[in-house]
């Protein structure tokens, strides 16, 4: 019986196995600690961190659709500064590389909180969330514009020698283009898919049912779209991606890393079972076995990489 | 330390219209549980509904590894729990959340639960009176059968309360008021704390009342929930903390119970 190496580099980010959390799924780690041992895991991806505390959106935040949810949370979170401060060293006493996911309302916010998590002691890397309005830009999510999406990115670069994953929003006419812009701008990987931008309407109230109107769409119902977007963008730029959108199981996974992905997340999946990714970990390494793969990274992008065989 | 369990069904019945009570032998969740915790539920064996149903615990016997709970049919997820048989398995994440505090050098306790809200209030009863503490007990409902949790139950809160008092909205059965009105007398005595749980509306009226008494009061908020676990920010409430700072708490893990000071309803 062989054994398995399940592990992946992201950037400059070396993981044990490839299943890392979805930020914003995931808390700051202690949250699920009870049911997930988080030194098995590849990587944690953190909340979104901004500059300064951020209340984050009125109620109702959260809606159940069919085999999904909406979100519009609003990237509610404490700041960089007691990010560091109480949630950093919870994390340190863990042996898991922790990633975290920064957003800011202008490019100078980005690279401000780059710089404030710069060199910190147990920060593996840094995934940016273009999703994000862009206040000086009349709202626009900067990761719906290349040029947007670059500018930051390089300013983020700027600012840190930490690795810098680019997390790409599905709400654009072409994200291969968007990907093509931030690796030029510098990113050492790229992760995809954020949420796809969706409502519901309260027809007994005869109204949104989210206080922001409009939020993002997660789980099983987006999959489809995420494994085609790690496909397309898989092909378009040669970086290493972490794949997510809707994974509930190590079948989803091999989906997405056959796709293109080097590693995945999982985010929702969280919700109805804390032990999704500790599950997933254990399937690849059966399958890899029973398959006789001793390394998981020969199954990257393996849909389309040898498509001249027969 | 909460924990997953699957446990399996030992007792489920219809106790009034849209009314549920579900009996589990749960042992690890039994163990750990606390009055005012809850449980999140997986209802559904497959994507939809997706996400798992928070329900208060409404009995808790550590002793026996036994919980149960007493839940109203709203949507897709509490039908497809009506269909459960004994023996059946019950997906379970718990116990959840902070539950009530008992207080400390009162007499007696006054427990106000209006409609379904009044599940958590049997086990923190039981647990007053073990302490030899006299309890209160005053539910409303709507109506004694109505839609929106009628009165139900009845024995079990007449067993464990030294006092129980109830009030109907069309006065179908006992007071013909919302249940706030039999609190008064009550407040004013002193010596006392107030719980309370149910309708937002029910829960700011108590809570005006123990201030204008100068009675501690503490509440337990329902909200939509996603993970129940702390972790997505999906169940906030607005809340004012001991700096008189407005910031959003999670009502999965800082709550459910609270100081009724610091909530905004």
């Amino acid at each position: 019986m062989g054994q398995v190496d399940l592990s992946v580099n992201i950037g400059g980010i070396a993981m044990r196995n490839p299943v890392t959390t979805a930020s914003g799924t995931f808390g700051f780690g202690q949250e699920y600690s009870a049911f997930v041992n988080l030194n098995k895991l590849g990587a944690v991806v953190v909340k979104g961190i901004t500059l300064e505390p951020r209340l984050g959106n009125p109620m109702p935040r959260i809606v159940e659709t069919v085999a999904g949810m909406l979100n519009a949370v609003g990237l509610q979170n404490p700041g960089v500064d007691v990010f560091l401060e109480e949630k950093m060293p919870f994390l340190r006493q863990y042996n898991v590389p922790v990633i975290v996911n920064i957003a800011g309302n202008t490019v100078e916010e980005y690279a401000m909180v780059a710089r404030r998590l710069d060199k910190t002691p147990g920060v593996a890397g840094l995934e940016v969330n273009i999703s994000c309005p862009n206040v000086k830009q009349g709202g626009m999510a900067f990761g719906s514009d290349s040029g947007m999406a670059a500018a930051v990115i390089r300013a983020v670069k700027e600012n840190t020698g930490l690795p810098v994953i680019a997390k790409l929003s599905p709400n654009v006419t072409d994200i291969g283009e968007v990907a093509c812009a931030v690796a030029e701008a510098g990113a050492d990987g790229l992760s995809l898919i954020n949420t796809l931008l969706g409502m519901a309407i309260d027809i007994d109230r005869k109204k949104p049912v989210l206080a922001n109107v409009v939020g993002g769409l997660s789980g099983p119902a987006v999959k489809p779209v995420a494994v085609r977007c790690v496909w397309q963008v898989s092909q378009a730029v040669d970086l290493p991606i972490i794949g997510m959108g809707g994974i509930t199981c190590w079948e989803d996974a091999l989906e997405f890393i056959m796709a293109g992905a080097t590693a995945v997340a999982v985010g929702t999946a969280n919700f109805v079972n804390p032990r999704t990714t500790i599950d997933i970990i254990e399937g690849l390494q059966n399958y890899c076995l029973n398959h006789g793969v001793g390394d998981i990274k020969e199954l990257i992008g393996c849909a389309w990489k040898y498509r001249e065989r027969s | 330390m909460p924990t997953m369990e699957v446990g399996h069904v030992l007792h489920h019945k219809r106790v009034g219209p849209g009314i549920y009570y579900l009996q589990i032998k749960a042992v690890s969740i039994a163990r750990e549980a606390e009055p005012g915790q809850f449980v999140h539920v997986r209802c559904t064996q497959g994507t939809d509904p997706l996400l798992r149903r928070p329900f208060s615990l409404h009995e808790i016997d550590s002793d026996r590894g036994i919980i149960s709970l007493l839940y109203q049919v709203r949507g897709k997820g509490t039908k497809w729990l009506t269909g459960h048989q004994a023996n059946d398995p019950v997906d379970l994440m718990g116990p959840l959340g902070r539950g009530f505090r008992i207080v400390d050098g009162i007499s007696k306790a006054i427990l106000v639960g209006g409609g379904i809200g009044m599940a958590p209030l049997l086990p923190l009863a039981q647990a007053f009176r073990s302490k030899g503490v006299e309890v209160l007990a005053f539910l409303g409902a709507a109506s004694r059968g109505g839609l929106r949790g009628g009165l139900v139950r009845l024995e079990a809160y007449e067993t464990s309360t030294t006092f129980l008092g109830l009030a109907t909205d069309d006065g179908s059965m006992g007071y013909h008021g919302v249940v706030t009105d039999l609190l008064p007398t009550h407040l004013e005595k002193g010596g006392t704390a107030v719980y309370a749980c149910g309708p937002d509306g029910m829960m700011r009226a108590v809570a005006q009342l123990a201030a204008k008494y100068n009675v501690p009061c503490q509440v337990s908020l329902d909200k939509y929930m996603a993970c129940g676990a702390g972790a997505c920010m999906g169940c906030v409430c607005k809340r004012k903390d001991s700096r008189g700072e407005i910031t959003y708490a999670r009502v999965c893990t800082e709550g459910p119970v609270f100081d009724a000071r610091e909530v905004y309803f």
